[in-house]
């Protein structure tokens, strides 16, 4: 075996001395691999980002909803739809050991008036869990306690944008509002919270207790929706199926009949949405690998016109001793250095891509290491396999045949 | 004194499709240390089929040939490459350099594919081969820099580098005019007075009066072989060819 140093030397001249043809070899690989990273990485990025907005979202949650339930077969009716009271929200808070914190949660919304101004907005009636389980702050005031719920208290909590709509820059606390011409108290304002996974503004958005909201504005006795928290992510399953056995035995459901509530817990959607992210990911990665394989034929094209092309040089290296394998380590090393090459301006180009998508677009691009590393790898592979063939046609000459070659 | 090369019967036979061309019909030849051969004949007469052979750049069909005393014939591919490399040096009428390539480095090829590393400074051994050969102000020309008689010296120099004991040149001198042609005979001359064992083909019966010994070959078979009764100084031609140019310009 000749010296590894000196095989490399040869191969890097012999791709010096041919630049225009090196660079075309290269070509396929250095879009293959850019491909293959800038594809995985929008895939990987909007994973993250998929993840980011979901934990964003709460801690540990776990959402019930109402749901149709069927008793005997017969439906029965509009009024069964929506079965969740104060109740069930008593009972789990009371009952249940894995949840740290609960919340039933009362839609409506309406006209709202404060300041002289006017704003259409959402109003959620909660309990003052409901902070703690969606991980969001009180800006500047106070939110309700317990008592205010028992007492249906007339107090509200503005988001960011009802705030700035009603009050500008004044700070709301302590002002009256008409929800509905109902008179309210301001007693704080929470922190911006921005654009939930979907784009809606969360901050668009009044804070009221639950059974304000249940009783004074809608007249009503059931709630929209409970919300509640484990108090780890490890024990989330267990409270969820914890939360289902308090609702099953509030709603006197028997054993075989089927829940007339819809549980669901954030781990499970997080694992649900990021599925299908990494099925994107793994899509977009086959396509971009198909790219790399064509550039790897590529390769094994110009590398075989190239051993052509180059007859009479190994002819002359065969007259002067190389032998056979020679000539195959020498024509493996280029295919090996053009393809690595290749690669490493494919990365390059490939950071120069994410940065401007990351900078200029909405799109975000996570370049990971373990890909980069797997592409280079590949791109190497690409070269050895696709590189042997011509080379060996290139070692099997006969000295005199290849160098009568015209 | 056993010669150099040593060859016995040797027949090659090309298969061109159905046909079967005899380049050799049976060649026998004993060439020693220190000679100066010129090997002659009419065109398709097996010239640089023999020479191939000498060289192990191809195989014979049958017969025998020992190369210092070693049956060549018996030898794997590998074998013949290492050869080549470091017993023979070969020079092609068409001078067969790498293009895009300097002088130097061409010159430096042979020692690239040594494997005994018996030499232990391969640019400095390159530079004095090209120096022996009067380039050693091209050392960084490529070759279609040269003119056709500074690439063929090259080429010697290639040929040299390695140090090896005969020297092989098929038609040295059939692409160069008549005056450059005696300068690469001179070059020949003084290596072959250093010691070096050449064997030479050529058709031009002025070249063949440089050597010491003419081998004319016919149809594949050895024909004639005789020493050169009257043997010319490529260095005086020369001397004498400058002298003609002062006196008539
Ligand atoms: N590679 C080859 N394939 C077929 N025939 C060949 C080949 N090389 C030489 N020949 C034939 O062998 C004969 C001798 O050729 P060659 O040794 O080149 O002659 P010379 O060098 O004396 O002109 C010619 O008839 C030539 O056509
Ligand atoms: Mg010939």
């Amino acid at each position: 075996m000749l010296q590894l140093k000196n095989l490399l030397k040869a191969a890097f001249n012999s791709i010096m001395k041919n630049r225009m043809r090196s660079l075309l070899t290269s070509l396929g690989i250095i879009i293959g691999v850019s491909a293959v990273i800038v594809m995985v990485g929008i895939g990987s990025g909007s994973q993250k980002r998929i993840a980011q907005e979901i934990s964003s979202f709460g801690n540990n949650m776990i959402m019930v909803f109402p749901s149709f339930s069927q008793r005997g077969g017969v439906s029965r009716g509009a009024g069964s739809f929506n079965r969740m009271t104060m109740d069930d929200v008593k009972a789990i808070r009371e009952q249940a050991t894995l949840v740290e914190y609960v919340s039933g949660i009362v839609m409506s919304g309406g006209q709202v008036i404060g300041n002289g101004n006017n704003w259409n907005t959402n109003i959620q009636g909660v309990e003052p869990d409901y902070l703690k389980i969606r991980v969001w702050k009180i800006k500047s005031g106070e939110f309700f306690d317990d008592r205010d719920v028992r007492s249906h208290k007339k107090v509200a909590v503005l988001g960011q944008t009802v705030a700035e709509n009603l009050f500008g820059n004044m700070d709301p606390v302590g002002q009256k509002i008409r929800i509905r011409s109902v008179p309210f108290k301001v007693i704080g304002v929470l922190e911006k919270k921005g654009q939930d996974a979907r784009g809606q503004d969360q901050d668009d958005i009044i804070l009221a207790p639950s059974t304000t909201v249940l009783y004074r504005l809608k007249g009503d006795r059931y709630i929209n929706m409970i919300n509640a928290s484990s108090y780890s992510i490890d024990t989330i399953d267990k409270a969820q199926q914890e939360v289902t056995e308090i609702l099953r035995h509030q709603h006197k459901l028997d054993y075989g009949q089927e829940n007339d509530f819809m549980v669901a817990n954030q781990s499970s959607v997080t694992e649900m949405a990021s599925a299908t992210s990494r099925i994107m990911t793994m899509l977009l990665g086959a396509v971009a690998a198909v790219s790399l394989i064509v550039g790897g034929i590529g390769i094994m094209n110009i590398m075989l016109v190239s051993v052509t092309e180059r007859t009479r040089e190994i002819g002359i290296r065969m007259s002067v001793g190389a032998r056979g394998s020679d000539i195959l380590t020498q024509f493996l090393m280029e295919a090996v250095v053009l393809s690595l090459s290749g690669g490493i301006i494919g990365i390059l180009l490939s950071a120069g891509i994410a940065l401007i998508l990351n900078t200029w677009t909405d799109i975000y691009t996570l370049i990971e290491p373990v890909i980069v590393i797997l592409s280079v790898t590949f791109s190497g592979a690409v070269g050895i396999f696709f590189g042997f063939y011509p080379a060996r046609k290139a070692a099997g000459l006969n000295p005199i045949e290849a160098l009568r070659y015209e | 004194m056993k010669p150099v090369i040593d060859i016995h019967e040797i027949k090659k036979i090309y298969h061109v499709g159905e046909i079967e061309v005899n380049a050799l019909r049976g060649v026998d030849l004993a060439v020693h240390t220190g000679d100066f051969v010129a090997i002659m004949g009419a065109s398709g007469s097996g010239k640089s089929t023999l020479m191939n052979l000498i060289g192990c750049l191809d195989e014979p069909t049958s017969g025998q040939y020992f190369l210092d005393g070693v049956n060549v014939s018996a030898l794997s591919r590998n074998e013949y490459a290492d050869i080549r490399n470091q017993k023979i040096g070969f020079v092609f009428q068409g001078f067969n350099l790498l293009s895009r390539t300097t002088a130097l480095e061409n010159v430096e090829l042979p020692l690239f594919y040594d494997r005994t590393h018996r030499i232990k400074d391969p640019k400095k051994a390159a530079e004095e081969a090209l120096e022996r050969v009067g380039l050693a102000d091209r050392m960084d020309h490529v070759p279609n820099q040269l003119s056709g008689g500074q690439q063929q010296r090259v080429a010697i120099a290639r040929a040299l580098v390695n140090r090896p004991s005969i020297l092989l040149a098929d038609e040295p001198t059939g692409n160069l005019d008549s005056r450059t042609s005696v300068e690469v005979m001179s070059v020949f001359q003084e290596l072959n007075a250093q010691g070096i064992t050449i064997i030479l083909v050529t058709h031009e019966h002025d070249i063949s009066l440089y050597t010491s010994r003419i081998v004319e070959m016919r149809d594949g078979r050895i024909r004639n072989d005789g020493p050169v009764e009257t043997r010319l100084s490529a260095g005086d031609i020369l001397a004498q060819m400058k002298e003609e140019d002062e006196c008539c310009n």
